[in-house]
């Protein structure tokens, strides 16, 4: 009998623009770029000068505390710019890409049944393949001197407009079954996967992890919560998470021996004439696969990743290192008129105070504007409502504005991550930044604690 | 609205920084938002956002507050033509009552949202929507023949003491609309106890019928005039003097019904308040000492502001208890607190506002344990898995 963790607590914002299942053609994208912020905890120092070729698997910076941390190009090409902002700090590579990839052949052969852990740990980092595990806390690039005490994937996505990851990974059963292998190799911890409750998923056939079943909305895919259900983070410990994508990335390694950062993602939003799935490159040049023709009216707002977390950009912006999907909705960049005495047939809140509560099928088009100012807090138990785990959300939030550690730690800070109350923020009456609150404290304390 | 807006646009740079009327940039600030929702998008974080926001919620409260404030206006007007022995036409009386309440109304409004103006303009803030309520709930919570100056002192008192010195809106710690009636009733008790406050024109001396008293049912039951209470029926349509909008059970549960529909009101704490008051009137019943201790509990929660109490000033959101634990207990002792005190202190007949007023003190000690509990099971975990290593 499959034990299944039932979480109540959350919401599905029911948003227009779920990706329909079919293809979208798309074109080589022409610019690739990999931003450094992608990667938390991460100072780049960049090795190639602009101007400079780069092979596909080739390294393009290092982490300035660790420097045997690589990122590595996903494409062969130029550096066409290094793009800083304010104080110099990098904020994207951008690399002009060749018609026909050319891929480092610096790692020929590896055996994964004859290496031993510290092998595996060269290789990953060597290849460029260690950045995509991730540390909790903190949701951090993993340091290599870390040992964690377990590895988390989440096989689903719970959030608005996500893709379906059976689709995504239709094809992968091989790549991730030899990326399990390796991580087995490299540490010898329990492997958890989360997967939704009804799904026939991937990873039920795969060898040398340990499933989890789960269901309820939005954020019962998100691997934090999983991870609060399974196995929780206590004070000192530390878990890794890594994306079942990343997974095919390293599985393509061992068995192509290249580094292949070409994958499918989900274009969604109600702002999108036809949404679906792409065939793209990580970190492409949007423009490549979304048409301006497919665009709906020209005041948009780009988000690379889904609408509660995501990243905002522009069409010629570029698909973030971690990110499934691109998010189109409209910008709320207008006044409305007494809009908060309206009726509001149409605007979608968790609450009944707007009449659209006669129709709880409809899905919405909802726009970035934040619907009132920012206020104190006032309203209470709402937070409550969408997080799904032992937390007072709203004490935690509270102890990170007074960036109180002692209070946070024993409200259990370390077992969140922005994302996991970005719900929160949602719902929050007082429109209160909970995921920028959440983050500032989670370097503070970093900062503090190294 | 077109003109509108470019109108606002146009006079806007007077008001920021820099401009001419800068002192006045948080009036200005609050009409504006008024009018138009601003066009401010998200940056970062969650790209979209719930429609809800604090005017919406708060309007909320302001529209089931109306079945009270209409109801309180016609028993106005039903006593006072009850106390002369005229007859008069439902029209006539409810007229009479809106006359003599709206000022209430305008007097609270204008008081609560002058000194919120100049707080937020004092600390640049914007206007807190927080007073909408307070202005409103401070009317129904009066008798009627209270002084117009006395509701405008109680509620700055209210406003400024109770609100602004800690922060403002979201950071008090008493409820201001009790605070604004515990001033009355500490600093004018003649105004706002015994029987001569509650209906129009007692004070005055007006020429009522034989053998009117205008004694609140509270004040026959504290009297031991058990005789003399209404039967529930009569208690909860309301037509019976008291404050201007506790008296009708009808119009406040029309009001709790709103409430919990949108999702505004806390069901946890009017639930647990109304289960804590039919506790503690059972308790009352078993010993039974007196006449007043034998009242049915159904009967002791009709009497009175209790159910006013339950419903509109024990879930302020901000003075409750904060974790949803916390509001079980939090609400359960407002209500045990409430038909004891009343019961057992014949000095303060009206137990509900002392009762709301001493758990909102004792909120945040609430909280606490129900926050500690939460870190105690984190650290018993945390324990355990030291110990397996």
């Amino acid at each position: 009998m499959t034990k299944v963790i039932r979480l109540k607590k959350g919401l599905n914002i029911p948003l227009s623009g779920k990706p329909e299942k079919n293809w979208i053609n798309s074109e080589t994208a022409k610019e690739v770029a990999i931003c450094p912020d992608d990667f938390i905890g991460i100072v780049p120092k960049p090795l190639l000068k602009e101007g400079e070729r780069v092979k596909a698997g080739e390294p393009i910076f290092y982490h300035k505390d660790k420097p045997e941390i690589l990122v590595v190009s996903p494409v062969s090409g130029t550096l066409k710019a290094i793009k800083r902002g304010l104080k110099r700090k990098i904020e994207a590579f951008i690399l002009e890409t060749d018609f026909d990839v050319e891929y480092s052949d610096k790692f020929s052969s590896i055996n994964v049944n004859l290496l031993s852990s510290d092998d595996v740990k060269n290789f990953l980092l060597q290849s460029g393949l260690w950045v995509y595990l991730r540390q909790r806390p903190y949701n951090i690039v993993a340091m290599p001197d870390s040992t964690p005490k377990a590895i988390f994937i989440s096989a689903f996505d719970t959030a608005p407009l996500a893709p379906d990851l059976e689709i995504i990974l239709k094809d992968d059963e091989d790549y991730i079954q030899q990326a399990i292998y390796l991580l087995k190799r490299l540490v010898n911890v329990p492997i958890y996967v989360g997967v939704k409750e009804g799904v026939s998923s991937i990873f039920e056939r795969i060898k040398g992890v340990e499933i989890r079943y789960f269901s309820g909305p939005h954020p019962a895919g998100n691997v934090g919560i999983q991870i609060h259900h399974i196995d929780p983070i206590n004070k000192g410990e530390i878990v890794w998470t890594i994306r079942p994508e990343d997974l095919v990335v390293m599985g393509k390694y061992v068995i192509h021996k290249k580094y292949d950062l070409s994958r499918t993602i989900a274009i969604t939003g109600s702002q999108l004439k036809q949404t679906g799935y792409v065939k793209t490159i990580q970190g492409a040049q949007v423009s490549s696969f979304i048409s301006s023709e497919n665009i709906i009216g020209n005041n948009n707002r780009f988000i690379s990743g889904n609408v509660l977390t995501g990243k905002k950009i522009e069409l010629n912006g570029y698909l973030g290192f971690f990110d499934r999907m691109i998010s189109v909705i409209p910008e709320g960049n207008q006044y409305e008129f007494l809009g908060w005495a309206m009726p509001g047939f149409n605007k979608f809140s968790v609450s009944r105070t707007f009449f659209s509560w006669l129709m709880p099928k409809k899905e919405y088009i909802i726009n970035t504007n934040y619907h009132g100012g920012e206020r104190a807090f006032v309203i209470t138990g709402q937070y409550e409502q969408v997080v799904p785990m032992d937390i007072l959300p709203q004490h935690l939030v509270k102890a990170a504005i007074t960036k109180n550690i002692d209070m946070m730690e024993k409200l259990g800070i370390y077992e969140v991550v922005e994302e996991d109350l970005a719900l929160c923020e949602f719902v929050c009456t007082s429109k209160i930044e909970v995921q920028k609150i959440i983050r500032e404290a989670l370097d503070y304390i970093r900062a503090e604690m190294s | 609205m077109n003109k509108l807006r470019a109108f606002l646009d146009k006079i806007k740079p007077n008001f920021e920084k820099g401009g001419r009327f800068y002192f006045l940039h948080s009036t200005f600030d609050a009409l504006e938002t008024f009018l138009f929702v601003p066009n401010k998008v998200t940056s970062h974080g969650a790209h979209i956002r719930d429609a809800i926001d604090l005017k919406r919620t708060m309007s909320i409260v302001i529209i089931a507050l109306i079945p009270s404030l209409l109801f309180g206006m016609f028993n106005v007007g039903y006593q006072y033509y009850k106390a002369i022995g005229e007859s008069a036409t439902f029209f006539e009386m409810f007229w009479f009552g809106f006359l003599k309440v709206l000022p209430i109304v305008v007097v609270s409004y204008v008081s609560g949202l002058t000194v919120e103006f100049i707080f937020a303009q004092v600390r640049h803030h914007e206007v807190n929507e927080g007073f909408l309520v307070s202005g409103m709930l401070i009317p129904l919570v009066m008798p009627v023949n209270i002084p117009l100056w006395m509701v405008s002192v109680a509620t700055i008192f209210a406003v400024l003491l109770g609100k602004e010195v800690f922060g403002g809106t979201g950071m008090n710690i008493f409820n201001p609309a009790l605070l604004a009636r515990a001033f009355v009733f500490f600093a004018y008790p003649k105004q706002i106890s015994g029987d001569m406050p509650w209906t129009y024109g007692l004070n005055e001396g007006i020429k009522t019928i034989d053998g009117f008293s205008g004694a609140t049912p509270l004040a026959n039951a504290a009297a031991q005039a058990i005789d003399k209470i209404p039967d529930n029926l009569t208690l909860f349509i309301g037509l019976i003097p008291g404050s201007i909008g506790e008296t009708s059970k009808i119009a406040i549960l029309l009001g709790a019904l709103i409430l919990l529909y949108t999702g505004v009101g806390n069901w946890r704490i009017m639930l647990s308040t109304i289960l804590g008051g039919l506790f503690m009137g059972f308790i009352l019943n078993l010993f039974a000492a007196n006449m007043f201790m034998q009242i049915s509990p159904f009967t002791q929660i009709l009497m009175g502001g209790f159910l006013f109490g339950a419903v509109f000033m024990a879930t302020d959101p901000v003075t409750a208890s904060q974790t949803n634990t916390g509001k079980y207990i939090y609400g359960f002792l407002i209500g045990l607190l409430a038909i004891l005190i009343r019961v057992l202190n014949p000095a303060y007949p009206e137990g509900m506002m002392l009762a709301i007023l001493f758990m909102n003190a004792l909120a945040p000690l609430i909280d606490h344990y129900v926050v500690e509990a939460n870190i105690k099971r984190r650290m018993k975990r945390w324990n355990k898995s030291t110990i397996n290593k």
